[in-house]
């Protein structure tokens, strides 16, 4: 249970923000980030790092601005909100000029909400976007097909039917069908937006296993506002509150001794 | 008067405005049908009409239908594709487009005897083309298009936007997106709305009165060079419709069986719109169904 006295109240610091030793690897970082969507700041001081080949949570209230954040951190809101401060992804800020934002998505992936499959078959949701990137050697496309849909644990179900339309697939399924999707660009990084919210507990589960074996090869951000899940799976959990990431450590110190007041509110169940 | 007796009356009152509706256009249809079906027959069907003497048959017009609606879908569907995908997928909220919106608008519930006048005026004589198909095409076009914009536009409106986040995620373009993703998504709805403007342009006739003609010169059916005259393929030769064939019968005809061949006429063009409709929905679902499911 948590520590108590860990927190003091009075004293405790507004902020928290866990800083990686030298030798971290370090993913992906955003430096002194704020969003806007028109006049209305929907995220200010977002200061994170992301380590390589662990899962980061980003957990808080709804309208705390994860969204905001995620989606900035592969350019998804580029048409709707404004981004001030820096994105760095190997030595770049993704939001430089030189830099090709189809490119850069194809190195960082993202899973939505709500499962989003091509109204295509299975097989083709996947080498779609290969395909259209030049990929031509059938042989490769159909090993990327089986490797990418085992690493998302959907290859047993649906290997005798990959010309099946995607639609006709569960709400779990076609979530992993999603994931086995962004993973067959082999992205290395992948942020996921509550990805298992709209689905069952035993679905979610099985997203929970995926992302877990998924992690020895990809650096993942996840957002959730299942707090139980961030428990599970994360290394690291950053807590967002109000626009801005109020506290970023371990997963374990966040859930048992955080160092924040909000934090702890937030974790405890008292607002969210 | 309590809550209950006023939902009964207010029910009650609907399903009689709807009763009146059915029954109407049923009325209208059966009269129609009752009247025409019998006179038609393959003699009907496939022999020339004319102009003085009894047993003349609709086998040009039908085809000058049949032609004008193909003309005019292939010169329609592609301008209003573009249209449709530029006004949903790319154009922003400011004034040019608002001004686009309402011009379609507009175009849109224009009277179609105006649409023909204005083809004449333009097409026929200012651009000299003549009563030909091709100015009934370009007529039937203006009359066409606003709506079947609108139906594609909102055919692609209808594809929610998690499909084109899911194309911008994997690193795709907006066009590679919206056209190997959105479009195809978006055809059943597409097609659907396709073939029901068939149906409202192969009924018409207003339109084609001044541009496409009143007349419908002997065809050749052995003659595929549409260069040639009697050729059906000729796209510069007056040709009268199965609409305009009915109304000039009805307003000038002088074949002492005109009644007979009027309703014969109504009944197969009444058919024709009535394949038309049954057909778009049907193909849409068909359609629809090879898209979402097992394959
Ligand atoms: N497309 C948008 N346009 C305008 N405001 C938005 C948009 N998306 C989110 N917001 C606003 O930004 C704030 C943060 O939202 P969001 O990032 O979706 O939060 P979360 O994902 O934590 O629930 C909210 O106040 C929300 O209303
Ligand atoms: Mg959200």
């Amino acid at each position: 249970m948590l520590e108590n006295e860990a927190l003091n109240t009075d004293n405790a610091p507004l902020r928290n923000i866990y800083r990686f030793g030298e030798n971290a690897e370090i993913a992906l970082s955003t430096h002194d980030l704020h969003v806007f969507y028109g006049d209305n700041e929907a995220l200010s001081e977002g200061d994170l790092e992301f380590e390589r080949y662990k899962i980061t949570s980003l957990i808080g209230a709804s309208g705390s601005g994860k969204s905001t954040f995620l989606r900035s951190l592969n350019r998804m809101n580029d048409n709707v909100a404004t981004v001030k401060g820096q994105i760095m992804y190997r030595g770049i800020d993704i939001n430089s000029k030189e830099v090709d934002v189809y490119e850069m998505r194809r190195h960082i992936g993202m899973v939505f909400q709500r499962p989003n499959p091509f109204a295509k078959s299975i097989k083709d949701n996947i080498t779609f976007a290969l395909k259209q990137r030049g990929m031509r050697d059938k042989n490769k496309l159909e090993e990327i097909v089986e490797t990418s849909l085992k690493q998302a644990a959907l290859w047993d179900q649906v290997k005798d039917d990959l010309g099946k339309s995607a639609l006709a697939l569960s709400g779990g399924q076609q979530q992993r069908l999603v994931i086995a999707r962004a993973i067959a660009m082999k992205p290395d990084i992948l942020l996921l937006d509550e990805p298992a919210s709209a689905l069952d507990p035993i679905s979610t589960s099985q997203i929970e296993d995926t992302l877990l074996e998924l992690k020895e090869k990809y650096t993942i951000v996840i957002v959730t506002h299942n707090m139980q899940q961030a428990a599970r799976i994360s290394d690291y959990t950053a807590f967002f509150h109000m626009g801005k990431a109020i506290e970023y450590d371990e997963t374990r110190k966040i859930f048992t001794r955080p160092k924040v007041k909000l934090t702890n509110d937030y974790i405890s169940g008292n607002f969210g | 008067m309590n809550a209950k007796l006023t939902n009964k009356i207010a029910t009650a009152v609907l399903y009689l405005i709807a009763g009146l509706v059915i029954l109407l256009l049923a009325g209208l249809l059966g009269f129609i049908l009752f009247n025409g079906v019998p006179h038609l027959s393959w003699h009907f069907l496939t022999s020339p009409s004319l102009a003085f003497q009894a047993g003349g048959g609709i086998e040009f017009q039908l085809f000058n239908s049949i032609y004008l609606l193909f003309i005019t879908m292939i010169i329609s569907f592609p301008i209003a594709l573009g249209a449709g995908i530029y006004l949903n997928e790319y154009a922003k909220q400011n004034i040019f487009t608002t001004i686009i919106r309402t011009a379609i608008e507009i175009l849109s519930s224009l009277p179609s005897v105006v649409v023909g006048l204005f083809g004449f005026l333009l097409v026929v004589v200012k651009l000299q083309l003549g009563f030909s198909i091709l100015s009934g095409a370009i007529a039937l076009t203006i009359f066409n298009l606003p709506l079947l914009t609108r139906s594609v536009e909102g055919s692609l409106k209808s594809i929610p936007d998690l499909q084109r986040e899911a194309g911008a995620a994997l690193g795709l373009s907006k066009w590679e997106t919206v056209i190997h993703v959105i479009f195809p998504a978006a055809l059943p709805s597409i097609v659907t709305g396709v073939v029901l403007s068939a149906g409202r342009v192969f009924g018409e006739a207003a339109a084609l009165i001044y541009t496409a003609g009143q007349s419908a010169p002997a065809l050749d059916f052995t003659d595929w060079n549409p260069f040639n005259a009697a050729s059906p393929l000729n796209l510069m030769r007056p040709a009268e419709t199965l609409a305009v064939h009915i109304w000039k019968i009805n307003s000038e005809g002088i074949q002492p069986d005109a009644a007979q061949v009027s309703a014969g006429a109504s009944a197969v063009l009444i058919i024709a719109v009535l394949i038309f409709n049954i057909s778009a929905r049907w193909i849409g679902k068909a359609l629809y169904k090879r898209l979402t499911s097992a394959r």
